[in-house]
């Protein structure tokens, strides 16, 4: 099982799972959800925080909340 | 004419308040909700002949489950009727290119019962996005009229008030139960309480807010024989419930809303590239930054003298237009000034709020959160913090205001608090003087002038003691609030001028008329304290000091005698003996009761610290050659020797970078955090810390 940290720059990948202990609500309103697609946008080429675009939402989250959800790649 | 409450929400970034300025015009006012800072817009909008709107703009929020301050304010308002303000209609505004997520809130909202109308903001651009919407059949699905608006084009606001105006004809049935989340336990809650709006109690029992007549206690009471055991349980209920609402939104969304996936997002993704890139990122934000401080310290300052001279010259010419007398006085010195010193801070803030406002509506301030995450977390502040902390450099007061757009209730407060230790440029004279007189004008290796070093290391000092507090103080408090970081990165968008202009006005109007009042009412107890004396000293000093001269044989110009009258005046004054009443407590630091009362005074702000020196010591001209050479003259009662020597310098130096000696933003803190706790803990913590460290220096270095 890899997370969003996990994936480079560039990286397509589909939510599989969240952990939902630990994960803030404001980012499943955000539309980070199982099934649905996550990038890891290449522009800024800061690890942390990451710069993702959920379910065509822009956003910047910390690596840490990264390690949370829970991905499986997209085969290009 | 008839009102109606009408509430408008909507997701931040979606345009929401360009909506309500487009609404209202100017016709609105900025306040403060009871209690808290969390600021509270609301305007009236005429909707026809007989029916007016009063419209509140509640803070911008993803969904109804709270996570900051801001956040309770609209639950808080949709769940309480008793309210004053609770909404006849609800608007929830969304932007179309984000409608899916936009749509989450609309639905919770529709839940609680409230009739709601979606207005889909920046409609305008579908063409462009290759977007295309069936918005009739959309209004079916969700029960709702639909508004197709752009307040950049100021098209649809007539359809919108039209709307608004029949609200009546709007279904307030749910579109999305939230009861088929878990049938079994929504189930009970609707047994248990036949009478009220489910999804209502469920928010109640969910949100930590409070909720007016709604009786959490009472209710969980009733509620324990079924409700879920544990928080994650809980927890488990509320994510379940995003799911269902997505699940709805996705074949709502399917079926009406088609996007061309081709269709340009070229801007974003240049933009990005540059203002988020590793390096360019850094180096233009710095730029920006030095353009702030530029405009705050240098461009601010032309108006500023204009203000300083124009209020001069009125209270000259009131003194003189005016019988004489202690009411004239009191107009002419005390008042006059007072205004004066209000007025002067309005160029610095209106200039910073410009460029905070263009920051924010372009989308560019989440890309510096962005930036400056990583290290500003580690000192409990928000990479919205950099901005306010820079500005802080030129003066507090317009910062203290700039940490308004800081989201994080906690982070928000150490800003604020931290602030006033950046050297401010009141500071600088006092620097400069004591500078000149106690640091040698030598170069260091031949290259380093000492002067120009400590002047440096002084800037260093403030910033590091900002940055070292704030660590302190995120250690130390304790929050209720969990900090995380999910931040959007909106489009980028060109400001419209207008919600520029009002964010401009309204805060510059909040500081005028907020902390105003207390910058006056301090002013004028410090010009009572300096003009009135104790005893008869004060009164008959006219007669004292010219009986003086005559018995001295001095031989002195009307300029000089008049010095000499305001000197012997001052330290006969209440702040005179004051000075003289805190000599015991300043000594060991090395002043004597002159500093005293120029510390004293200087409260009012640093830079008066020179010109009271210069009354005291009766020098006439306020030339800073003049004062230096009398300064340096000045012997120490109890141990001789120059006054104003290496140790009580640094001792000085010390102090004015450390203690709180600024009434005005004490007064603008107060106006932000709505209490005197917080500014009465800087002030004492301050002040404080700079008495221990300036009494360390002196005792080592005499």
């Amino acid at each position: 099982m890899i997370s969003v940290a996990d994936l480079k720059s560039g990286q397509k990948a589909t939510i599989t799972d969240i952990s939902s202990e630990s994960i803030p609500l404001k980012l499943l309103e955000m539309g980070c959800l199982p099934g649905n697609a996550v990038e890891v946008i290449k522009i800024a080429k800061i690890k942390d925080p990451l710069y993702l675009n959920i379910n065509d939402t822009f956003l910047a989250i910390r690596l840490e909340t990264a390690r949370d959800i829970l991905v499986k790649l997209i085969e290009e | 004419m008839r009102q109606i409450n009408v509430a408008l929400v909507g997701n931040p970034n979606t345009g929401k308040t360009s909506v309500f300025n487009s609404l209202t015009g100017l016709n609105q006012k900025v306040g403060n909700y009871p209690g808290i800072t969390v600021e509270k817009k609301e305007g009236v909008a005429k909707l026809s002949r007989v029916l007016k709107a009063h419209i509140i703009d509640l803070p911008g929020t993803y969904s109804l489950n709270a996570s900051s301050l801001d956040e309770n304010i609209v639950i808080e308002l949709l769940l309480n009727k008793n309210d004053k303000d609770y909404p006849d209609v609800v608007v929830v505004v969304s932007d179309i290119e984000n409608l899916k997520r936009n749509l989450l809130l609309f639905t919770q909202i529709k839940d609680l019962g409230i009739p709601t109308i979606l207005a889909i903001n920046m409609a305008d651009r579908m063409d462009r996005k290759g977007i295309s919407l069936d918005v009739p059949k959309l209004e079916t699905q969700l029960k709702t009229k639909i508004a197709l608006i752009s307040a950049r084009k100021k098209t649809g606001f007539d359809n919108l008030k039209n709307l608004i105006a029949n609200y009546k004809q709007i279904s307030t049935e749910a579109c999305c139960n939230a009861s088929r989340v878990d049938t079994e336990y929504f189930g009970n809650l609707k047994k248990t309480f036949p009478n009220q709006n489910t999804y209502k109690l469920w928010l109640v029992i969910t949100q930590d807010a409070n909720f007016g007549n709604l009786d959490r206690n009472q209710i969980k009471s009733k509620t324990k024989s079924f409700e879920p055991k544990s928080k994650s349980e809980l927890k488990r209920l509320q994510q379940k419930e995003i799911i269902a609402r997505y699940t709805f939104i996705n074949d709502t969304l399917k079926s009406t809303l088609t996007k061309d996936i081709n269709a340009a997002k070229g801007l974003r993704a240049s933009l990005d590239r540059l203002l988020m890139h590793r390096i360019w990122g850094y180096l233009i934000f710095a730029v920006i930054l030095l353009l702030i401080f530029q405009v705050i310290y240098d461009w601010a300052a032309y108006p500023m003298d204009f203000i300083d001279e124009s209020f001069a010259h009125f209270s000259e010419w009131t003194k003189h237009t005016l019988p004489a007398g202690q009411f004239t006085n009191l107009i002419a010195e005390g008042i006059i000034p007072g205004i004066g010193g209000i007025v002067i801070f309005i160029p610095q803030i209106a200039f910073l709020f410009l460029f905070i406002s263009i920051l924010e509506e372009s989308g560019y301030m989440s890309r510096v959160v962005f930036l400056t995450d990583k290290i500003m977390k580690k000192f409990g502040l928000s990479g919205k913090s950099i901005v306010p902390l820079v500005s802080g450099t030129a003066c507090a007061i317009p910062a203290v205001m700039a940490s308004r757009n800081i989201e994080n209730w906690k982070e928000r407060l150490i800003t604020i608090l931290v602030i006033p230790f950046t050297t401010c440029s009141a500071r600088l004279p006092v620097y400069l003087i004591i500078i000149a007189l106690v640091i040698p004008d030598e170069s260091f290796l031949g290259v380093f002038n000492y002067q120009g070093l400590v002047l440096l290391l002084l800037y260093f000092i403030g910033f590091g003691m900002a940055v070292f507090s704030a660590w302190l103080l995120h250690k130390i408090m304790k929050t209720s609030q969990k900090t995380y970081f999910v931040v959007e990165m909106p489009n980028y968008k060109v400001p419209i001028a207008k919600n520029v202009l009002i964010t401009v006005l309204d805060k510059t109007k909040s500081f005028v008329f907020g902390a105003g009042k207390i910058i006056l009412a301090i002013s004028i107890i410090l010009w009572v304290l300096a003009s009135y004396g104790p005893n008869e000293k004060f009164k008959n000093a006219e007669d004292i000091v010219k009986t003086e001269v005559k018995t001295e044989n001095l031989d002195l110009t009307q300029e000089e005698l008049d010095t000499k009258i305001s000197s012997y005046k001052l330290r006969h004054s209440y702040i005179g003996y004051m000075g003289k009443g805190i000599e015991p407590i300043v000594q060991p630091l090395g002043y004597d009761w002159k500093i005293g009362i120029a510390v004293i005074s200087s409260f009012a702000a640093r830079e008066v610290f020179v010109g009271t020196l210069a009354t005291i010591y009766s020098v006439g001209s306020e030339n800073e050659e003049t004062i230096k050479q009398r300064m340096s003259k000045e012997v120490n009662p109890i141990i001789g020797g120059k006054l104003f020597n290496f140790a009580s310098g640094i001792s000085l130096l010390l102090f004015y970078a450390f203690a709180m000696q600024c009434m005005s933003t004490l007064a603008v803190v107060k106006r932000e955090t709505n209490t005197w706790k917080w500014p009465i803990f800087q002030l004492v913590f301050m002040t404080g810390f700079a008495y221990i460290v300036s009494l360390i220096a002196y005792q080592l270095l005499k």
